[in-house]
């Protein structure tokens, strides 16, 4: 009850923490999106290559991210952004690559070989086989991995502030250091929505973005 | 026209050593022409189907298509001009019909409208309605379907040359058979020079007007289906195309081929005895009774009427069955082994009496080619 009349009289703050929130997310994983599906497409062409950036990205993720904000700290301070916005989108950016690239790579290897025989056979550059083939078909799985990226670093993003970075997870650290279960609830609840909320954005993105034919009706015969 | 020149393709394989997948393939598929390449797997047929439109480059030798040196032209170029089918379809399933049967005009930058147009009329070659077909997707078609727009996505730019890797191989066998007569009906028209891979001999005899026969990378023979079968060239040829080879010649032949004349006939007013002479001169010991327009109605056997008096059609029994003059002689020979008699009337689409086969006529055409050769032999 104390947490509901809380959050009714705190709603502007909510609001803004939570735009703070999803623009570290949004911009990070834009980002992401921008780098890990370029390098996904890249490595299908050397298995070698493949087996090293999948590595280095799964030792990434194994980093905790509290660790991953520390150790940015004396980097970026040469810079003079040693804690804050900054390195939220980047940490974000730097978990989100192996979904990111792992679907990818997994997508554009899986296309069927007789698709990429006709397409080649029918005269199709590498170039166009992958912009009217191999990407179009990997649009699922690589949004599927995204989701999970944009999952799983919402609730990392809460963290990013005892850096300083703002969020939702201000809610939370202040609820801790204070000792109000309130602010504590308030923060926890709103990752949550957050996360399940973009979830089902993202999916329905997703089923946007899939050819026709995967969800339509039965064969004629 | 395709031309091969002593062409080679040489593997390497991981070991070190090397496979020789085409030997010095030398040979010409005429204009308009199909080729069927034959053999059984790892023979180099379809390496070599392959190294024309460039999918598998060439170790040493000539291609020319069309009249060009395909070494002269860009291999993207070279395979938007040269129509390519495979086995497993590769519909991009993406794409909806209309679209994929549109891919190589798009990749040509053809006007939209006129190639949209095309599709249409293509859709309707191959007995497909446009106004169902043209916005599914490959996924809402049956297997028979999906190839027959595999075949005309292949046609879409009017290529003059058409490479066929085992077009027809994962359909089953009833639809196999509709596509492929839909298919030389179309060809009828079209006039494609085409190579086409199979490792089925019925379908290559059916198809072809050359067959070209591979073992480990060599051509071993490249001639007709009937001279192929009436003449292989040795043991590894004689055993592939099988013991029933002779047999297999009886789908070459057409009814119209071994027909016998269409004079010898009697109408049901005529008088036994004319019948009688008839069969005497010509000695035959049936005879087929035809109704006033000169379609078959039935046959009298001369044992029936040796000593009787009055019209034929007193006397005349009905005909078990008839084959049709364009029907092919293993039809005909199947007939006759069902109803049990040596020889039967043969029609034309509307039953109009155009002559009669027997089996003897039937073995003396397959044996022709032999006494032809042996007389060769001879001299």
């Amino acid at each position: 009850m104390e947490t509901l009349l809380f959050i009714s009289q705190n709603l502007d703050v909510i609001l803004e923490r939570t735009l703070q929130h999803l623009s570290i997310v949004g911009v990070a994983i834009g980002l992401a999106i921008l780098t890990g599906v370029p390098i996904g497409i890249l490595i299908t062409l050397n298995q070698r290559a493949a087996d090293i950036v999948l590595y280095v990205a799964a030792i990434i993720i194994t980093i905790p991210s509290i660790a991953l904000f520390g150790l940015m700290i004396p980097v970026l301070s040469l810079i003079g952004h040693g804690v804050g916005y900054l390195p939220a989108v980047i940490a974000v950016l730097l978990y989100s690559q192996l979904p990111i690239i792992r679907n990818t790579y997994t997508a554009i290897s899986n296309v069927d070989p007789a698709l990429r025989e006709a397409a080649r056979g029918l005269g199709m550059t590498p170039i166009q086989r992958l912009r009217r083939v191999e990407i179009p078909l990997a649009v699922p799985v690589v949004m599927a991995g995204v989701r999970i990226a944009v999952v799983m670093n919402i609730g990392i993003t809460a963290i990013a502030a005892y850096i300083g970075a703002g969020g939702l997870g201000v809610f939370i650290s202040r609820g801790i250091s204070q000792s109000d279960p309130r602010q504590l609830i308030t923060g926890a609840l709103m990752v949550s929505i957050l996360a399940i909320a973009s979830d089902y954005f993202l999916l329905w993105v997703q089923k946007r973005l899939t050819p026709a034919s995967s969800s339509s009706a039965a064969p004629a015969h | 026209m395709i031309t091969l020149d002593k062409l080679s393709k040489v593997f390497e394989t991981p070991g070190g050593g090397t496979v020789i997948a085409a030997d010095q393939v030398s040979m010409e598929v005429p204009e308009g022409e199909i080729c069927v390449l034959l053999g059984p797997s790892g023979c180099g047929k379809t390496t070599t189907l392959k190294m024309i439109n460039g999918l598998i480059p060439k170790t040493n030798g000539k291609i020319h298509v069309a009249g060009r040196d395909t070494d002269e032209l860009n291999p993207v170029e070279l395979r938007r001009s040269i129509g390519y089918v495979i086995q497993q379809i590769g519909l991009f399933p993406n794409m909806t019909i209309q679209d994929n049967i549109c891919v190589v005009p798009d990749l040509l930058g053809w006007d939209k409208n006129k190639s949209r147009k095309r599709a249409a009329e293509l859709l309707e070659l191959v007995n497909l309605d446009p106004g169902i077909f043209l916005n599914r997707y490959p996924k809402e078609l049956s297997g028979g379907q999906q190839q027959r727009v595999g075949v005309i996505r292949a046609l879409a730019a009017d290529p003059p040359v058409l490479l066929m890797d085992e077009p027809f191989g994962a359909i089953d066998p009833i639809n196999r058979a509709v596509i492929q007569d839909e298919f030389l009906k179309m060809q009828k028209e079209i006039r494609k020079t085409i190579a086409f891979v199979s490792h089925d001999i019925d379908e290559a005899i059916k198809m072809a007007d050359k067959i070209a026969i591979f073992r480990d990378g060599k051509l071993e023979q490249y001639s007709s289906p009937d001279d192929l079968l009436a003449r292989p060239a040795n043991d590894f040829i004689a055993s592939f195309l099988g013991s029933d080879r002779t047999l297999k010649r009886l789908s070459l032949l057409s009814v119209s081929d071994v027909m016998l004349g269409d004079q010898i006939r009697v109408t049901a007013q005529d008088d036994v005895s004319r019948a009688r002479d008839m069969m005497r001169e010509a000695g035959h010991k049936n005879i087929v009774m035809v109704g006033p327009q000169g379609r078959a109605r039935g046959f009298v056997h001369l044992n029936d009427i040796a000593d009787v008096q009055g019209r034929v059609e007193e006397h005349y029994q009905a005909l078990p069955t008839v084959v049709n003059v364009h029907d092919d002689l293993r039809t005909a020979v199947s007939r006759m082994f069902r109803h049990d008699t040596t020889w039967l009337a043969c029609v034309d689409d509307d039953g109009f009496f155009k002559g009669f086969i027997t089996q003897r006529a039937i073995s003396h055409a397959l044996g022709a080619t032999y006494r032809d050769a042996a007389t060769v032999a001879a001299k």
